[in-house]
């Protein structure tokens, strides 16, 4: 009876108006073999109990702000969360709301979702943003399906960089296993390849190019001229952005890119162990039928009010069913309240000095850790807040040892490319002091 | 020029205004990239955190929630969201762990979800489950690959059509679409369950599989169910339970005990992870024994049994035909997984059939209440929700102003025009976190609406009139296509 707010005098009165004599013969329709299963769970907890059950199994993991230092990123950043946004997001009206399918009700979350699109178009440099996906890898497998549904079919190959974080290029191959798609360019092996390598492989059939950026490595990459290359070719470009990197960097907007899209997680969003999290989808006006997720627009009420409603729900899978252009039904509405929290409390100026700090502290770090013997950066190109440190031992066991030492060392790329075993992923963000830097310095000299 | 109610946070903006500021840099000064690589302007705006506050404490009262009120959106199980789930997912613990920290740094994460891969094996029935799925159209989507995949491995390569009863959620066709699979309608007899003739002569060794809702969207359990799932098997195909109507079947039947060979949860929906305004939802999908071996990678499982007193290690597995990966990461894992482990953890075993007892009384109160005011077109015992005409005979009152009118009682309307077999369908579902006084004052006010119909129609028509927006002119907005706002410096060059 936890939460249920009837007596057992109102149960029995409700029970005669619908006229029958106990709970259980409501469920004659079940078949009777089958119907009350003995359910072996673990007896109820009371709040009280609850709370310490869940207090005991959050404090036995090792967490990055009270137990463990972090150079971990690799898709999942650190960075401090400004009071407010929880505050906000700890509103009822907000949190307990659903989709905005009546809009007289609904303006809050309809018009936070109409401002977080305003703000990832001006971030992208974009012009629309729909209100949010699952998360960057399954925004970036939806930029293949809108591809797929602007060529009707016809084009039916993916040319995917292999400096695409390797979760995201996974999940597109799991999107996409029955479409009958020819894939270029993912090779593990070509990794120090730079994007205009991919050059070569577009042709007539190519739908889409993926490009990262700043690639899984961290590299920083002008992609103008891979874009007119894929343009010339008629195929769209997406761009898988690091929203952080975005307030420093130009925009894949300003380079000519069609898609945007990216985890936002970085935007006021905890690491809550991988989810949820945020996926952003921006892209040109042109392409916005083509696009799954919701979308809201501006109009007016009959009172002349300046108002929001959902549009284009005809590309919608309530409506067009089989051939909607996605099955997709939420979104992140919630986190894309966060994100937008996030950016208005920082402001403009507030964002760009997080760039600029994770800038400036993962600069500091590269340049003391290359200085360590036998160890080095691996790629010359210019980087943001993450770079491939080239280890002289398996990355695996420089970071056992750092682990033993209470650090997170970063991302063993030997993982998902074999021939990268002596390669560490370090992501550096206004989080980590320059003492911790130091630290991490300290413990590989004497490794 | 239309009423500004709110201004935008663009036009809140006003250069040079700070919030939240970052520290100093305490590292020496690193040279920036070659300037080509710096973008030349950050178009975002401007506000102190006073105005940022006021902002959106004005958005969050234009809004109608749970916390403020009756929600009996049919198919969405707006319950109650319990207040400790907001503390417990939030523990320092879930919140400031990395998806890639070694195991041994993150057990216990990795035990919540190995006990809730169990927990909901047993509520289900089922003999494995994933919890990667975001939401419960992601959980079909990964229900559909598997199926597809199994049918695959087997050689069985003639399997193309998905069986979907005509009163099927849209996210059903949708996501068989997403595969390039035909779909084939099935329709509802007349007592509102699946027709079984209609389909017995659609199912041959074409068919992948069936798309079962049960209880479906009607609110009905489908009376032949066993024989549905028979018919199917027999040809070789699988059957798929959309779960989105759990909430009547808690400790009441297991669907995998049904046959079913796969289903997905609604987290969101059954167990209480608030909707948030359309999401972040969690959709987790369990399998019968044939289907395990498909299961998206990875799953949590037992690296090292428990010896003694030492706990098992946690770790993460790949099953054998694995269909892959469904997103980035493990799951929604705080946001989704801890809120509900704590709901499951808080109910037991006799707490979650309480849930489905008191979900389908209320609803069958709620019916009993309105059935002679409103016609019900399939008329019986319903579970969860049930599904009424909002239409009157010589009136041209439609479903759409009922709803709109139900705000002016400070009532969300049920969800309308759903499903799509019924005429002007009001489609309620009150969740059995309702009180019968609400649910009096509800049906008090469907019944004075009713006769509102009769004397004065252009009430509904109009309505609603009490709150702070009217109706909305939704082809401007499809016609116009204003979907951004921009900075008032910028407008010009962006819209």
């Amino acid at each position: 009876m936890t939460y249920i707010p009837i007596s057992p005098a109102e149960r029995d009165a409700m029970l005669k108006t619908v006229g029958v004599k106990s709970l259980d013969d409501l469920f004659e329709a079940v078949p009777a073999r089958h119907r009350f299963p003995k359910l072996d769970l673990p007896p109820a907890l009371t709040e009280m109990e609850a709370a310490a059950h869940l207090g005991e199994m959050a404090a036995s993991n090792e967490n990055v702000r009270q137990d463990l230092i972090s150079f971990l990123g690799a898709g999942a950043y650190n960075h401090y969360v400004p009071s407010v946004v929880d505050h906000i997001l700890r509103r009822g009206e907000f949190y307990t709301a659903y989709t905005p399918y009546q809009p007289e009700i609904s303006q809050g979350t309809l018009q936070a979702i109409f401002e977080y699109q305003s703000l990832m178009a001006s971030l992208t440099g974009m012009e629309v943003s729909n209100a949010s996906h699952y998360d960057g890898a399954t925004a970036t497998a939806e930029a293949v399906n809108l591809a797929y549904a602007q060529f009707r079919g016809k084009r039916k190959k993916i040319v995917m960089s292999p400096s695409v974080h390797p979760q995201y290029r996974q999940v597109i191959r799991t999107y996409t296993q029955a479409m009958g798609l020819e894939e270029a360019g993912d090779d593990s092996a070509r990794h120090e390849d730079g994007p205009e390598a991919l050059i070569s492989l577009f042709d007539e059939n190519t739908m889409i190019v993926i490009v990262q950026y700043p690639d899984f490595f961290g590299r920083i990459y002008d992609l103008a001229q891979v874009i007119n290359a894929a343009h010339e070719k008629g195929a769209l470009v997406c761009v898988v952005a690091n929203p952080t990197a975005l307030l420093m960097l130009k925009s894949p907007g300003d380079m000519g890119a069609d898609i945007v899209v990216g985890e936002a997680q970085p935007f006021g969003i905890p690491l809550w162990y991988g989810g949820p999290y945020l996926g952003f989808f921006t892209t040109r006006k042109s392409y916005v039928h083509k696009m799954a997720g919701r979308l809201v627009g501006e109009t007016v009420d009959v009172r002349g009010n300046r108002s929001y409603v959902l549009t284009l729900t005809a590309r919608e899978q309530h409506i067009k069913r089989e051939r909607a252009t996605s099955n997709i039904c939420t979104n992140q509405g919630l986190l894309a309240l966060g994100c937008s929290v996030y950016m208005s409390v920082l402001g403009k100026q507030g964002l760009q000095e997080v760039a600029n700090l994770c800038y400036q502290k993962a600069h500091y770090a590269a340049a003391e850790l290359s200085k360590i013997k036998s160890f080095g950066l691996c790629h010359p190109e210019p980087f943001f807040h993450e770079f491939v440190l080239c280890t002289p031992k398996p990355a695996s066991e420089v970071n056992q040892y750092l682990l033993d030492h209470g650090v997170l060392g970063g991302y063993d790329l030997g993982a998902d490319y074999p021939d990268m075993q002596n390669h560490l992923l370090v992501a550096v963000t206004e989080m980590n002091s320059k003492e911790e830097i130091d630290t991490l310095v300290e413990l590989l000299k004497e490794m | 020029m239309a009423t500004i109610i709110e201004p935008t946070i663009f036009e809140l903006s006003s250069p040079g205004r700070r919030g939240v500021k970052m520290p100093a840099s305490d590292v020496p000064e690193m040279a920036l990239p070659p300037k080509e690589f710096l973008r030349s302007e950050l178009p975002l705006p401007e506000l102190a955190e006073v105005d940022v506050v006021r902002h959106y404490m004005s958005l969050s009262k234009m809004n109608y929630s749970v916390d403020s009120g009756f929600y009996p959106l049919g198919s969405c199980t707006m319950k109650y969201n319990p207040k400790i789930n907001e503390d417990t997912c939030r523990l320092p613990g879930f919140l400031f762990t990395h998806p890639l920290q070694p195991i041994e740094t993150v057990q216990g994460n990795l035990a919540l979800m190995f006990e809730m891969q169990e927990w909901l094996k047993e509520i289900s029935g089922f003999a494995g489950v994933t919890l990667q799925p975001a939401a419960g159209a992601h959980g079909e989507f990964t229900g559909v690959l598997m199926m597809a995949a199994y049918h695959k491995l087997r050689g069985d390569t003639k399997r193309t059509k998905m069986l979907i009863p005509d009163a099927a959620h849209g996210t059903n066709p949708a996501s068989v679409g997403m595969l390039g699979m035909q779909v084939v309608t099935i329709p509802s007899d007349a007592r509102g369950n699946v027709d079984l003739r209609a389909l017995e002569s659609a199912c041959d060794d074409t068919v992948a599989g069936m798309m079962l809702t049960n209880p479906n969207t009607l609110g009905m359990f489908d009376e032949n169910i066993e024989k549905v799932v028979a018919l199917v098997k027999d040809c070789g195909a699988l059957m798929y339970g959309d779960g989105a109507n759990l909430n009547a079947l808690l400790g009441i039947v297991r669907p995998g005990d049904l046959g079913f060979d796969v289903m997905h949860f609604n987290l969101h929906k059954t167990f209480s992870v608030p909707h948030g305004g359309g999401g972040p939802g969690s959709g987790p999908v369990g399998v019968s024994q044939r289907l395990v071996d498909f299961l998206p990678s990875p799953l949590v499982g037992i690296l090292e049994e428990s010896e003694g007193d030492m706990a098992p290690l946690y770790g993460f597995v790949t099953p054998k035909n694995t269909i892959g990966r469904m997103k980035a990461f493990h799951g929604h894992f705080g946001g989704g997984l801890v809120r509900s482990y704590t709901y499951i953890a808080m109910h037991g075993p006799d707490g979650l059939k309480d849930i489905s007892q008191y979900a389908v009384l209320n609803a069958n109160y709620l019916q009993a209440r309105l059935r002679d005011t409103y016609k019900i077109p399939f008329d019986r015992i319903c579970m969860h929700e049930f599904v009424m005409e909002g239409k009157f005979e010589g009136s041209d009152v439609r479903a759409l102003d009922i709803s709109k009118r139900l705000m002016d009682f400070n009532f969300h309307p049920p969800t309308n025009y759903f499903p799509l077999i019924v005429s002007e369908a009001l489609m309620i579902e009150p969740t059995e976190t309702e009180n019968k006084d609400t649910l009096d004052r509800f049906a008090d006010a469907l019944i004075k609406i009713a006769e509102e119909a009769k004397t004065q129609p252009d009430l509904l028509h109009n309505a609603p009139i009490t709150t702070k927006f009217g109706r909305m002119d939704e082809v401007k907005a499809a016609r116009e296509l204003v979907l951004c706002c921009w900075l008032p410096e910028n407008y010009e060059q962006m819209a």
